[in-house]
């Protein structure tokens, strides 16, 4: 690569002129592609093509340092913020087309007109005013990165300062804009706030519902959770599951079955209803078996 | 000559060898980690490992070699295909491309032509390394992108989080080596170490570089973009045969890849270790000799690579984000200043040892008056409806919390007379069980 720097004199030389016939067309494709192309994901996908085909411009016209920069930061860490968010948005949606600015696309084909227009007059300018420099004296003895350093530090510190100033400025801004404190009333409590939350008393119950029992017969979600005592707990029964109609319909199964408590003396006493249902369970195992 | 021009001296054909033999080097040492690995992880457990396949087990990633690309492929429905087939080369072809810039020796003669063991020595190497890994992690994004299920996704998302925040860490702490090697050459960075290696000069840097290859290459214990217990698979869970062989190799290639930079950067690249380097007037420092004392720092980092996955527990996600940007990289920008600093003062002339001392320790007593009067964090005592806690911050129960009341134990005595009936012989029936009622 270097003896093609070394060799690249005013004029193109064919090294550089391949490249740029190879390169050209496919960032243009990759501008065009990115234009047209329906999902999202794929557009920024072209995007990154026509970056990597720039930088790889770049480093062919004696700038090693600013074509791999170029892939670092614009391919590798903008792109990929980029695609994060394409990504977070979802593959389906599609872009909404009610126009929540008034009079939006107006201005944008006014202002984008405007910037082709002042693009235009640059690239045309640069055809014809501009002088070809070539940058031998600059990358002198491989020292491409030691004058690019020296001349921000130097000759370019103040627009440097101020980009950087720029960038803080908005990460800032985003930073402020996008804050929540989590510990403001109506914010989502953190896991040790709600902990405390719950043995003060602001929920119904300290600890979560009990999970679904699992038997050696069944790893259903519906099956019932067994307290220490071998009765069902209740809270472990979902109320959203189907199978919880056996539960609802479990009257009329007695009913059928000719199970029902009969008239009981000890009617009153609130334990009576669990043993029945313990009876019941086994009368119909021993029906089955019948 | 220097580098640079006995590089640009190469003849084609010997560009073409040095080319073929690179395009070797990750595929052979993606072969080879993958049976060290699991062979030093069952060391590492007492059991033996891979066995059956060749003596002690040694052919097992051979035949994992021909068995990967002949398995079934499965593409899901859901899949964006392009993309799809896209996303394993993405993440493979940038890792072959970083070992061109690796050194792996200094002048040697190959069929009586003078040369370098690199196959570029650009002004800008270290830079060419940092680009392919950004690359390469578009191949993981993509492919958690286009395989349309939840999973991968959420790795493929993770993996963008972490590998950005990570790269961070790791060019900041190459700064360092930039600063004391003044070039950002790979060949220039070795040369730069004759008078000592930059593992111990500048020990933060390095070891923030260790902890960001680790992070940057998704290995244990910052594999989250495809933690097993969590995401299946993470980003390749949809992926099978070769495009799943891909991003094995693309995987253990980038381990090589971060391996041999840190050899570069940090262990001296291919120069001879301490005690060998005395000997001979440092004879085995020169010809074919420094090969094997790259490859050896090489496999060395590689060996902590598995043994950090043979020892450590995953991390979880926010504690690794935390890591990356709340320790890694204000650290990282510390020890630059630092660094800056000790270099400024040394250019300086005028200034003695003692007065730099002097100077330091003033602003080190001044920095720790400063930190003493930065108050403690206050507790807050103040709310009354604080829920009481333990000295280990757990929450303790209200005191009003009603406690069960032990079921009552049947003595022992007892319990022996309750068991005794089991003792009657079969055949015999003494229990009166529903079941045996109802037959």
């Amino acid at each position: 690569m270097s003896a093609v720097l070394a060799a690249a004199a005013a004029e193109v030389s064919t090294g550089e002129a391949i490249a740029f016939w190879v390169l050209g067309p496919v960032a243009l494709a990759g501008a065009l592609g990115m234009i047209f192309a329906r999902n999202a994901v794929h557009s920024a996908l072209w995007l990154v093509l026509t970056m990597l085909s720039l930088g790889v411009m770049y480093m062919v016209q004696q700038a090693p340092f600013l074509g791999f920069v170029q892939i670092i930061v614009y391919t590798g860490a903008v792109m990929m913020l980029f695609l994060f968010v394409l990504m977070l948005v979802g593959r389906d949606s599609s872009d909404s087309v009610v126009e929540v600015l008034r009079g939006q696309r107006l201005w944008a084909t006014v202002l984008g007109i405007g910037i082709a227009g002042l693009i235009v007059g640059a690239v045309s300018r640069s055809l014809t005013d501009v002088p070809v420099e070539n940058l031998q004296q600059q990358n002198a003895g491989g020292a491409n990165v030691n004058n690019l350093g020296k001349s921000i530090f130097t000759e370019y510190l103040f627009p440097f300062e101020l980009t950087s100033a720029l960038l803080i400025t908005a990460a800032m801004g985003a930073m402020v804009l996008g804050y929540l404190n989590r510990h403001e009333k109506g914010m989502k409590r953190t896991q040790k706030e709600l902990v405390e939350a719950r043995f003060r008393g602001e929920y119904e119950r300290p600890s979560p519902l009990p999970g679904p029992g699992v038997f050696a017969t069944a790893n259903s979600v519906a099956t019932p959770a067994l307290l220490p005592d071998g009765s069902v707990a209740p809270e472990s029964l979902s109320r959203l599951i189907d199978s919880t109609a056996s539960e609802t319909f479990s009257d009329e199964i007695k009913s059928v079955a000719g199970t029902e408590p009969g008239p009981d003396a000890h009617a009153l006493t609130p334990s009576t209803k669990d043993t029945s249902t313990t009876d019941t369970k086994n009368t119909e195992d021993t029906e089955e078996t019948r | 000559m220097t580098r640079a021009e006995l590089l640009a001296d190469d003849p084609l054909w010997l560009i073409l060898i040095k080319a073929v033999v690179l395009l070797l080097i990750g595929p052979l040492m993606t072969m080879f980690m993958v049976i060290f690995e699991r062979k030093v992880v069952a060391w590492m457990q007492h059991r033996p490992g891979p066995n059956r396949v060749g003596p002690w087990g040694l052919l097992q990633s051979i035949a994992d070699a021909i068995k990967l690309p002949f398995k079934e492929q499965i593409i899901p429905t859901t899949a964006d295909r392009k993309v799809y087939f896209l996303a394993p080369i993405v993440s493979v072809i940038p890792s072959f491309l970083a070992f061109s810039v690796i050194p792996f020796g200094p002048q040697v003669s190959i069929f009586g032509e003078q040369t370098v063991l690199q196959l570029v020595d650009l002004p800008v190497g270290a830079l060419v390394i940092l680009a392919c890994s950004s690359l390469g992690v578009y191949g993981i994004v993509l492919a958690g992108w286009a395989s349309g299920s939840a999973y991968p996704l959420l790795g493929g998302l993770r993996s963008a989080a972490q590998v950005i925040s990570y790269e961070i860490a790791m060019g900041l702490s190459i700064v360092g080596v930039i600063l004391y090697s003044h070039s950002l050459s790979t060949g220039d960075i070795v040369d730069a170490q004759r008078d000592g290696w930059y593992f111990y000069l500048l020990i933060p840097s390095f070891v923030i570089y260790l902890i960001s290859m680790v992070g940057e290459t998704n290995r244990a214990p910052f594999d989250l973009p495809e933690a097993e217990s969590e995401l299946v698979g993470g980003f390749h869970t949809e992926y099978s045969s070769m495009k799943f062989a891909m991003f094995f190799l693309a995987e253990y290639t980038n381990m090589v890849i971060v391996s041999m930079f840190a050899t570069t950067l940090f262990l001296g690249g291919y120069m001879a270790p301490w005690p060998i380097s005395l000997i001979g007037d440092n004879y085995l420092n020169t010809g074919w000799w420094p090969v094997l004392w790259f490859m050896g720092k090489t496999m060395l980092l590689l060996f902590v690579f598995v043994w950090l996955r043979g020892t450590l527990p995953r991390m979880r996600y926010d504690q690794f984000m935390r890591l990356g940007w709340k320790v890694l990289v204000p650290v990282s920008l510390v020890w630059i200043v630092v660094i800056a600093g000790i270099r400024a003062f040394r250019n300086e002339p005028n200034i003695s040892t003692s007065q730099i001392l002097v100077f330091g320790g003033v602003a080190l007593l001044v920095l720790i008056a400063v930190a003493m009067l930065i108050p403690d964090k206050r507790a807050r005592a103040e709310d009354e409806y604080l829920v009481p806690v333990t000295g280990g911050g757990h929450p303790v129960p209200p005191l009003d919390l009603e406690v069960p009341k032990p079921p009552k134990r049947r003595s022992l005595s007892e319990a022996k007379v309750a068991r005794k009936p089991a003792a009657v012989p079969a055949g015999q029936s003494t229990s009166d069980t529903p079941d045996k009622e109802s037959e």
